[in-house]
Parts: structure tokens; sequence; C-alpha cells
């Protein structure tokens, strides 16, 4: 009797590990590609799939690796410092602001009643159903009329209200706030600023953590906005430095998977930061209480 | 310690939905003071409008004479435990204790003093640097009476505090709660469906039901004397007997039944009762007795039809016949087989008689006008 569940159960297990293996590989051989792609010369890169054989330890021709798509990356030439410092900036100050401006817009949504209330819920629902890319025109003739073109406000500005994201706090709220522990804090005397930043905010801290790892990423990735916008090329980031590296007749590869190496890393580190945020983030709705 | 008074108080949510209706209630200084009614009377929006939690549509309420319609809860000098004690989850217990007083700017050494004075008086002290989280329900509803004591309120409104609580556990803190009570003389309003519980902690109760007040009287007040038939089943358990019948002469007959249940001429004059009238006979399980005793009263033959044995006591379904029965909560050491016969005595004192609907008022009793 026994003997039976627990054969199926290996059997399980081995299909479950099997297919853990196939999703691993599929993550990683991409991940080593750059990696390696990244440390190889031209020839290098179009002779040999992954690292170049030869007479090395584990038969590989160490030799051959070289670091000078990153020395190229920092050189005055392409100035990739300087990017990377832009795009830390531009993305953590869209994640701070949108995550404090969408908390800030959520918690109200769920927790206080306010003439208004209906419309201002069915204005984000509205602007949840608007495709992005349908904005660029419209913002771009906006930012211009306002004279932000160019400048970082006009990329972070329009970026700070992200209609998900006031969703997402709404919904968060809902389900992690009680009404009564607002109430109770009414009673304490608390104002409502107060009650949202000793009370709610604190409640809320696995979305905030998932949510600014959310924004930093889309900011940090995102190549259409600067591109538009920002003209000046001390001023670009990552995103638009790194594809100027390409030109329409020639493609460097190595060049490019050491900017990408370059690029990942930073958000790599703040995700292992944050990942227990992020996690319990994108759980929450999955356990009660 | 403050009075508390509403005066015409109405809460509705729509033109056709008005939760709590023209409640008038005037609570004194240090009194507990206890709402109790079903799911859905109004009882909680009551008390939620003394919080300043919800607005009121039409009335006034006063603490310490002044109306506060239009005053913040943070303003109206009160504190609420609720009924998931609302602990702020991210705090320890001495930081849920003392938030308030941090709030209102007091100074660090007199919120610890508070802080630690609340705790020696709930016995907290090993639990203050613990989170909510780490403690178990009992000690949850402490640290919600916690935080409302530190604050030193002249009012305090608790909503149910004891429901989530296992049997054993509420009935402790039930009586730490009266111990509490007594010892502090704060001005108390309460609410729970627990007749059981509003019955041994109010000094006076406030029965409601569909939005309405429907008795206001001490418990035993409203035990002994319900005003109508609602009252008279809610309060008191087990639930009242009620038979519907008619007054054919001096005897009173049960719908659908043979059964007929003299009645004496001083129970009709006392009663204002009439021949013709359809009406409802109740008497409490406990008012029966059995026959053979000196106390006036109608005797009757019975057959039993379940016993349920409680140690001390045994409750009885009677039949009166096959279409009528009654409850009976005895003394007894010995408890009757089913389908034996028992001969018992409806007491005059104990029977009541109301109109034969939900609300059917008490038939003979002298309209009580309180507040």
């Amino acid at each position: 009797m026994n003997s039976r569940p627990r054969h199926q159960s290996k059997l399980g297990s081995f299909a479950l590990y099997t297919v853990l293996l196939i999703v691993s590989v599929v993550v990683v051989v991409p991940m080593f590609y750059l990696v390696v792609s990244a440390f190889k010369t031209e020839q290098g890169f179009l002779e040999h799939t992954f690292l170049p054989t030869g007479d090395g330890f584990l038969g590989i021709a160490w030799g051959e690796l070289t670091t000078k798509q990153f020395h190229r990356l920092f050189s005055p030439e392409i100035g990739i410092g300087r990017a990377l410092v832009n795009s830390i900036f531009l993305s953590s100050t869209t994640a701070l602001l949108a995550t404090f401006v969408c908390a800030l817009a959520g918690y109200a949504s769920a927790a206080l009643d306010f003439k208004g209330k209906k419309s201002f819920e069915w204005l984000i629902l509205a602007a949840l159903i608007i495709p992005p890319p349908l904005l660029i025109a419209p913002s771009y003739q906006w930012l211009h009329s306002l004279n932000l073109l160019d400048s970082y406000a006009g990329l972070i500005l329009p970026a700070i209200a992200p209609a998900f994201g006031v969703f997402l706090f709404r919904q968060a709220t809902l389900q992690s706030v009680p009404k009564s522990i607002v109430e109770a804090a009414r009673i304490d005397g608390a104002g409502e600023f107060g009650i949202f930043f000793a009370i709610a905010l604190p409640m809320l801290r696995p979305m905030v953590g998932a949510f600014l790892i959310i924004t930093f990423l889309a900011t940090w990735n995102n190549f259409i906005g600067p591109q538009i916008v920002l003209q000046s090329t001390e001023k670009q980031p990552l995103s638009v430095v790194i594809y100027q590296t390409q030109t329409a007749y020639y493609s460097d590869y190595g060049l490019l998977m050491a900017g990408t190496l370059v690029s990942i890393l930073p958000v790599a580190a703040l995700f292992l930061f944050l990942q227990r945020d992020f996690i319990a983030g994108l759980s929450s709705g999955a356990v009660k209480g | 310690m403050a009075n508390v008074k509403l005066s015409g108080v109405w809460k509705y949510y729509s033109e056709e939905a008005a939760a709590v209706q023209d409640v008038k209630l005037s609570i004194d200084s240090g009194e507990f003071i206890v709402l109790v009614g079903p799911s859905g009377c109004g009882k909680s929006t009551t008390l939620r409008m003394i919080a300043g939690l919800e607005s009121i549509s039409k009335g006034e309420i006063e603490i310490n004479g002044k109306v506060v319609n239009n005053v913040q809860p943070k303003d109206r000098d009160i504190a609420m435990v609720f009924q998931n004690y609302a602990l702020y989850p991210h705090m320890t217990v001495e930081k849920n204790i003392g938030f308030a007083l941090k709030i209102s700017g007091m100074d660090k050494n007199e919120i610890k003093r508070r802080v630690l004075n609340t705790s020696s008086i709930l016995g907290l002290d090993d639990l203050l640097r613990r989170k909510p989280g780490a403690l178990s329900g009992g000690q949850r509803q402490r640290v919600a009476l916690g935080r409302a004591i530190a604050r030193d309120p002249a009012v305090y409104l608790f909503d149910e505090p004891l429901s989530n609580l296992d049997a054993k556990l509420r009935v402790t803190m039930r009586s730490e709660l009266k111990a509490l009570h007594r010892r502090l003389g704060t001005t108390t309003v309460y609410v729970t469906h627990d007749q059981e519980e509003a019955m041994t902690l109010g000094s006076r109760l406030v029965v409601m039901a569909g939005g309405k007040v429907q008795q206001i009287g001490t418990p035993l007040d409203v035990y002994n004397n319900p005003v109508n038939r609602f009252v008279a089943s809610f309060v008191g358990s087990p639930t009242m007997n009620f038979i519907e019948g008619t007054i054919e002469g001096e005897t009173f007959s049960p719908e659908n039944s043979a059964v007929k249940i003299p009645l004496t001429a001083q129970i009709i004059d006392a009663n204002a009762l009439q021949s013709g009238q359809k009406l409802c006979l109740g008497i409490r399980p406990q008012s029966v007795t059995l026959a053979g005793d000196a106390t006036p009263g109608i005797e009757l033959d019975t057959t039993v039809e379940l016993t349920e044995p409680m140690g001390d006591r045994v409750d009885l379904r009677l039949g009166l016949d096959e279409s009528t029965q009654i409850l009976a909560r005895m003394p007894m050491n010995e408890v009757p087989a089913n389908g034996a016969s028992l001969r018992v005595k409806l007491p005059h004192e104990g029977m009541m008689f109301f109109e034969a609907t939900e609300f059917g008022k008490r038939l003979g009793r002298e309209p009580v006008a309180s507040t």
C-alpha cells in the first residue's frame, strides 16, 4: 500500500527536477554566453560559441580572454561610467518618487473617503487600459511646451505616478491594512499623513520593496524614453549609450556583451538586496494573515 | 470620567435603509452600559457614531455636555477597543500602548511611566518587547485594553472585544474587564451580541433590534420585565418558551392543539386579557417546576421527549401534546427517562403574555419611560 505512493512521489520528484534542470539550463546558458562573450576578442567571438578552446586548464585557451572591451567601454570615447551614474540617478530617483506617490495615492484610494473618489478610481482604471506607446507623441509635445525636453525632469515627472502602481498599492492596502487599524490610529490621535507614514507604510513594506525593484528595473531598461527626451550625450543613460556603440553597418558584439554585463550588475545587486521583499510583495495575496 | 447623551440619533446609508433609528440614551458618568442585540441591529453603528468613526445622519451626541457631532475622533477624549484588536503589527507591545501618548506630544519619561503602569495592571510586563504576532489571542486583547487604559480617556468604547477569544478565555477576560471597570470607574460603552456577556458586565443594558432601542434597563429588570417578545426571547438562556394561542373564557388554547391551559381570574385581570384575543404565552425554562410545591401556578401533565443532563441540572423538552412543547430547566439528580410522564407546574409569577407578533408588546405591563 505504502510503496506505491512513495514510488509515485519519487517519479514526481524526478519529473520535477528534470523540468527544473531544463529551466535552469535555459536561464543559465544565455547568462554564461553573455559573460564569456564579454571577455573575448572580436575574432574570438566569431570563432567560438562559448569559451575559446586550447591547451590551458580544462582545455580552454585562457590567454585569449581579455578585458579589452571593458577598457574601451570606460574610455572617454564611449564613457560608460558617466552613463552608469546617469542610469543610477534616473532609476533610483524615479523608483523612489514613483513608490512614494503610488503608495500615497493607492492608500488614499483604499482607506480614505473623499469627494470624487469614484471618479479618481475610474481615472486610474482608464489609465491602465491606455497602451504606453500611444502616449509617446502627446507626451513629447507636452514636454516640449513645458520646456522639459533634454532634462531629467522630463523623464522623471511623467513616470512618478503610474496607474499600475497606484492600483497595486490600492489593492495592497485593502489586503494588508485593516480598516480597524486605521480607525484605531485615528482615535489614538494620528493625522492622516501620520497614519500613512507610521502605520500604513510599514505594513505595506513588502509591496514597497517589490515596487521599488519593478520601477527601478523599468527605468533602468527604458530605452525609448531617454532616446526621445534626452538629446545631450552626457545626460544619456546606459541603455542609449550601449545602443550607440553599434553602427548601421557594423555590430561589435564583444563590446555589446560587455556593456550589457555592466548594465546588469547593479540591478542584480539591487535584486539581491531587496529579494525578500520582492518575493513577499509578489506572493502577498497567496497567504492570508 | 464623562457622561454621554444620545438625543434622537439616526444613521441612514440611503433613504430606505436606516441602520439606527431615533436612539435616545443617557449614560451617566462611570456607568458600564452594554448595547446588546443580534447581528445588524445597529449596536456597532451606534458605538461608532459615539467614537466619531461614522457620521450622524440626524440627532445629537454629547460627551460631557458638549455636542460632538462634528468633532474628530481624536478630539473626543475616547478610547476604543476593537473586535480584532487592531494592534499595530510592526510595533512592539510597548510602542502600541504608548503610540497615542507619543502622538499627543507627551514627555518620553511620562510615556514610559504610563506604559509601565498599564502593563503592570494588565500583567503585560514580560511582553513589552514582543510584537503582536508573537502574542496569543488573550494577550493581544490585553494589549488592546492597555492601549485604551494608558490614555486615561473620559469614555471607553468596546466593540465586541471578546468575541474572537475561545469560550474559556472569554469568561476570564469578562471578569477581568469587570474588575478593571470597578478599579478605574471610567464611563464605558460596550457592544456585544452575547446576552450572557451583557448580563454579567453591564450596569444597564440597551437591547437593540432592527436599528431601534427595544428596552433600556438593569440586567435583572430586562430579564424579569421584558417590554416585548423580542427582548424576552433575546435575553436569557435557554430562550423563553413561547406558545401562541387564543384566550377562550378563562383558558388559554395553544394553536393546533387540544391542550387547554386554565388561567385564573387574577392572571386575566393582571394582564388585561380578553376572551377571543390571539396572543403569545411566554414562560422561562427556569420558571417551570415540578408539580406539588406550594407556589401558585397551573399544573399540567407532560411527556418527556428529550433530556439534556448537565450535572447539577437538566434541560427537559416536554410535550404538552404532539404539537406543543416547552423546555424546562430544573435542578435534578435523577434524570427522567424519555417517554416518561411528568406533571409540571407553570407558576403564575413566571407567566408573561405578549401580542402574537415578533416584536409583540408585553400585555398588562405599564410602559416604562427610560433613556
